[in-house]
């Protein structure tokens, strides 16, 4: 499937778009096929500071489970509290209501370092 | 007759939906109400459990037996976990009163009994396996590996080189290795095999370094291979300063050919619940005597087992550099029970035939399922070995998962699967030295036919099994909304 | 030897191998080939097995004693149905049920199991066990500091001290510290000190244990759980007496959120230490932070009700260096014995089976508390156990009293130094009053001897 323009991705499956100085990230529809059925997302803390490309939490499927990258640096402005109740959303609509966080920016430069969805449909199709 | 609900849609009811409140049976005399003895606010108000006549109890859980399987009922080739015959002496040798009912603070000199048991299974493996001691502390084997780990932070710590932190840990490595490593602070290094399925030393000489704390390798590894190198690689591990520590789930391929301590490890964990026929009991209680080199007996979990000149056995605690107790009690004693009536049962020499069966029960097997089955290490391999169904999967859509379902329908236990990582759609099989050629013949057959069907008619295969009380399970919605205990009715 | 194998199975197998002997085919490289002998008990025909082990037996003759020894080990009535059902083949032998279709039976036992421990501890959610009541409280611990970033914990010295010892070896491993709070005269961990300790401070949790080491009802009282909830530590109860559980206000009752536990006192044999069966209980937040395997109720493709193992992405062979526990095996046959205990014994059996330790243990504390020199050293309200001060070194009236085949109990001085007088005696429905009045006469025997020297 073509990745969704606008957005920019990461090598580690994430998509980021960013609005200004804010910026709302998720995981790409190749991560979440590739991972199967999720059934748990563990998102970083609402408040705390993360650095670009650091581990920052955890998506578990029932028989795998991988680390969660941010794509970028900023404070964590809310997360995606229906994936509690319903992880699945990352399956069905890993672009919209599948959603992880959303951070308030605080690097500058970072999105040179990012790929376009043209880049990541050749990684992801490799 | 009633026929037991097996496969109604509901199952057996929970022993929380069935008995009456008063209907339990009677074991001990009355006693005067709780309150008589105890200020309210220290009681609780209710006990909301259920009361069930013996009779009734006793029908539930036969019911449930009936719905489990064991190595009594069928064959058992778990790669990894030496599913071989549990011997019933064993047990009934535990069920003594002198053994099943003696407290764990009973003075020494009333329990010489059972400290010299310990004492002879603990000096019996160190010379099985070439170590200079044995601690019977751990209550399974990833509980050994974690002291094992806490004996190397500490050992380094005491040299001088609490600078190491990193483990090393080889891609075929059971799962407990690294979460081991991390339960003591150490980082994790995966290793790769090489195109022969083993360490290569080379690969190996790279990443060594000050850093390193402790390579854990099993051998043979969980391909069923030998590593063949271990001599050199224990070496290198040795020389950038290493510990080297061996996972010995696979010991069962060994006794009586080389051993661990020969081989240059100076720690090792055994699973008496594989090698020495403990009963798996539906996944514990385990057994995971710990062994050391001379250099790192001081650091061993307390208590340890001593005989003095008159030959007195005693638990000594004052171990000024040990690691601690591990453990409530002194050790699974029971199952060092068993694991030392198994011994007897076969001395040296016998284990010796044990090794050599287990590995040629495997080979026998391997080279059969070879002709139908990739094989992905078409080499002689030792106690247990792998296939791939890879291709199946490819060209027919069949998975090894399916091909493990099917065999449940033949009333054989699946394999191992998927298991090591390295292997796609890998299934693991071990048989043990306990099972007949006919029983080898029998599964190779019923493998055999699976296979077939598979390519002929694959959809047949994905509902597999349809013979249990329940076909294929829920998995995804058993963890997206966990159900993980029954509640009261409001 | 239990190999089925005959010669001509071997010949026939040796070919189809393609192999020439057995030894060539389990042959290693020369450097590492078996050197020397191997030294270990000779092989012995069945018949000499059994009397070897009788001759190990009769060395065990402390079972032959009247007994007043628990510390973490109790003798309860295992009703004979418990052996019956737990020694079945089919339960004995089977794996860990990875495969459901086929393990139905041995995953609805563990989530009884589960869900009999959640109605006792009064918590949400429970483990499928652990170890012992020991590495429970280490697990425990490690959930904690997992729960809140934090590098500290706390616990009681009333906690089991072997428990405490345990939880330092774990936490060493973890460059954690642990620091322990004292307990008051009364035998009971000091509540306000508690509340002092944790106020403002970064203890990931604090551990206390009802009934304590000593018997004693410990628990928090609102003001220390107050401070503790202030302070954002999480309260550990441990429990080392599960019988205690029927009668006593469950953890989860005074603010418990973890409870580590033991439960050999359902229904599993002392055997000298193990083994035994630990478990985990937590309130529903600390779920996806529990130890060990769990088992979940789900439905199979045909809708039919069916249990599995469940959020195993938990668990270290999935999360392989991202697991916070490692713990595979764990105990889950002592797991099925307390289940059909439990099972057996039902709510009505439980609560009597407490009441007789409550009313033996009294009568225990009576009879010793009228031998002349002799003491209760505490006086808070018990469960089966007590501190008893004899007034003189406990590890020689113990011996004295081992010489008339009494095992007194057990000497508190060996943990607790600055209790050397005080023997902790334990007295459950096994102990009959005869067993009762025989210790009060020994021990105005071995006081009035010693007196009198």
């Amino acid at each position: 499937m073509a990745q969704p323009q606008g957005l920019l991705f990461s090598k580690e499956h994430e998509w980021v778009s960013v609005d200004g100085d804010r910026a709302t990230i998720g995981v790409t529809d190749y991560a979440q096929n590739s991972l199967g059925d999720i059934v748990y997302v563990e998102l970083p803390k609402v408040g705390s500071t993360i650095a670009q490309f650091s581990n920052v939490g955890v998506i578990e499927s029932v028989k795998a489970v991988s680390d969660l990258y941010t794509p970028m640096s900023g404070e964590v402005l809310e997360t995606n509290g229906a994936l509690e109740n319903d992880p699945s959303a990352v399956n069905r609509d890993p672009y919209g209501a599948g959603w992880l966080f959303k951070l308030r920016l605080t690097g500058a430069g970072e999105a040179s370092s990012l790929l376009s969805a043209d880049e990541y449909e050749k990684i992801a199709t490799e | 007759m009633q026929p037991p609900p097996s496969n109604s849609a509901n199952g057996i009811p929970l022993i929380f939906e069935l008995g009456q409140a008063g209907r339990a049976t009677d074991y001990l005399e009355h006693a005067k109400p709780l309150e008589s003895y105890l200020p309210a606010a220290a009681l609780r108000s209710g006990l909301p459990l259920p009361d069930n006549s013996e009779l009734d109890v006793v029908r539930h859980y036969t019911q449930l037996s009936h719905r489990t399987f064991g190595i009594d009922l069928g064959f058992y080739p778990l790669g990894s976990c030496t599913m071989k015959y549990n011997p019933r002496i064993n047990d009934a040798i535990v069920a003594r009163p002198e053994f099943a009912d003696l407290h764990p603070y009973t003075p020494d000199e009333l329990a010489q009994g059972a400290l010299e048991a310990m004492y002879e299974l603990e000096r019996s493996l160190s010379s099985l396996f070439g170590m200079a001691a044995f601690s019977l502390n751990p209550s399974a084997g990833a509980h050994a590996e974690l002291g094992a780990l806490l004996i190397a932070k500490k050992h380094f710590k005491e040299c001088g080189e609490a600078q190491r932190d990193t483990v090393i840990v080889p891609d075929t490595a059971h799962g407990t290795n690294p979460a081991s490593a991390t339960m003591c602070g150490f980082k994790v290094l995966t290793l790769r095999s090489d195109a022969r399925g083993r360490v290569s030393p080379a690969e190996l000489r790279r990443v060594l370094g000050p850093g390193t704390a402790v390579c854990m390798m099993t051998n043979p590894n969980t391909l069923g291979l030998f590593e063949d190198d271990i001599a050199e690689i224990a070496s290198a591990v040795h020389d950038a300063g290493g510990l080297m520590y061996y996972d010995g789930a696979n010991a069962n391929a060994i006794m009586g050919y080389a051993r661990p301590g020969d081989m240059g490890f100076d720690l090792m964990h055994l699973n008496t619940h594989k090698t020495f026929t403990i009963p798996h009991g539906g996944g514990g209680a385990g057994h995971g005597p710990l062994g050391v080199a001379p250099h790192l007996v001081e650091y061993l979990p307390v208590p340890v087992v001593t005989r003095d000149a008159h030959g007195r056995y005693a638990l000594d605690f004052d171990r000024p550099k040990s690691i601690g107790p591990m453990r409530s009690f002194w050790s699974n004693f029971a199952h060092a029970v068993r694991a030392l009536a198994y011994l007897y049962a076969n001395g040296s020499d016998g284990l010796k035939r044990v090794s050599q069966l287990a590995v040629l029960n495997a080979n026998y097997l391997r080279v059969k399922i070879a002709e139908f089955l990739a094989t992905p290490y078409p080499e002689r391999c030792r106690h247990e070995f792998v296939a791939s169904a890879q291709r199946l999967k490819r060209e027919h859509g069949v998975r090894a998962l399916d091909l493990a379902k099917a065999l449940l329908d033949h009333g054989f236990m699946a394999p191992t699967m998927y298991f090591p990582l390295l292997v796609p759609e890998c299934l693991m099989i071990e048989p043990t030295e306990t099972e007949s050629k006919e029983t080898l013949d029998a599964f190779i057959e019923a493998l055999r036919a699976i296979v077939a069907t598979a390519k002929e008619n694959p959809d047949a295969l994905l509902q597999a099994p349809v013979s249990t009380p329940v076909g294929r399970v829920d998995e995804t919605t058993a963890a997206r909304r966990p159900d993980l205990r029954w509640r009261p009715p409001p | 030897m239990y190999t089925p194998h005959t010669e001509r199975d071997i010949a026939e197998m040796l070919e189809a191998v393609g192999a020439t002997s057995l030894d060539e085919l389990l042959s290693v490289p020369e450097a590492v080939a078996l050197r020397g002998k191997i030294e270990m008990v000779p092989a012995l025909p069945q018949y000499l097995i059994d009397r070897r082990f009788d001759e190990l037996a009769r060395k065990n003759g402390g079972v032959a004693y009247r007994s007043f020894l628990g510390a973490g080990a109790y003798r309860h009535y295992a009703p004979a149905a418990i052996a019956a059902l737990a020694m079945r083949g089919e339960f004995l032998t089977a794996y860990t049920p990875y495969q459901a279709e086929v393990s139905q039976g041995y995953l609805q036992a563990i989530y009884e199991w589960q869900t009999y421990i959640c109605l006792l501890t009064g918590m949400d959610i429970a483990d499928a066990s652990v170890y012992d009541g020991a590495t429970a409280l280490a697990e425990a611990a490690i959930m904690a500091l997992g729960a809140t970033g934090r590098k500290r914990i706390l616990v009681s010295r009333a906690v089991h001290p072997n428990y405490r010892a345990v939880l330092k070896t774990y936490c060493d491993g973890l460059d954690v510290a642990v620091d322990e709070i004292g307990f008051t005269p009364d035998g009971t961990t000091g509540l306000e000190q508690l509340a002092e300790a944790v106020a403002g401070k970064d203890y990931a949790a604090v551990a206390l244990q009802s009934p304590n080491f000593f018997g004693n009802v410990d628990t928090l009282a609102p003001r220390a759980l107050d401070a503790i909830r202030a302070s954002e530590t999480i309260p550990i109860a441990v429990v080392a007496e599960a019988l205690s559980l029927a009668a006593l206000a469950p953890p989860a009752a005074w603010g418990a959120q973890i409870v580590a536990g033991e439960a050999q006192s359902f229904g599993v044999a002392a055997a000298y230490g193990g083994p035994y069966v630990g478990f985990i209980a937590a309130a529903q937040e600390h779920m996806r932070r529990i130890p060990g395997r769990l088992v979940g109720k789900t439905t199979d493709a045909a809708g039919r009700t069916a249990y599995v193992l469940t959020l195993q992405a938990r668990e270290q062979h999935i999360r392989r260096e991202r697991a916070t526990s490692n713990i595979c095996t764990n105990q889950a046959h002592c797991a099925l014995i307390a289940t059909i205990y439990l099972a057996l014994m039902g709510a009505s059996g439980l609560r009597n089976a407490a009441a007789l330790n409550l009313a033996r243990s009294r009568e225990l504390a009576s009879a010793v508390a009228n031998v002349p020199g002799v003491r209760l050293k505490h006086n808070a309200p018990f469960f089966n156990e007590l501190a008893v001060d004899v007034g003189r070194p406990a590890g020689e009236v113990l011996r004295e009293l081992q010489t008339r085949g009494i095992l007194g109990g057990v000497e508190v001085g060996r943990f607790y130094p600055e209790l050397a007088t005080c023997i902790l005696m334990t007295a459950t429905e096994m102990t009959t009053s005869g067993d009762i009045a025989a210790l009060a006469a020994a021990l105005q025997e071995v006081l009035r001897a010693t007196a009198a020297v």
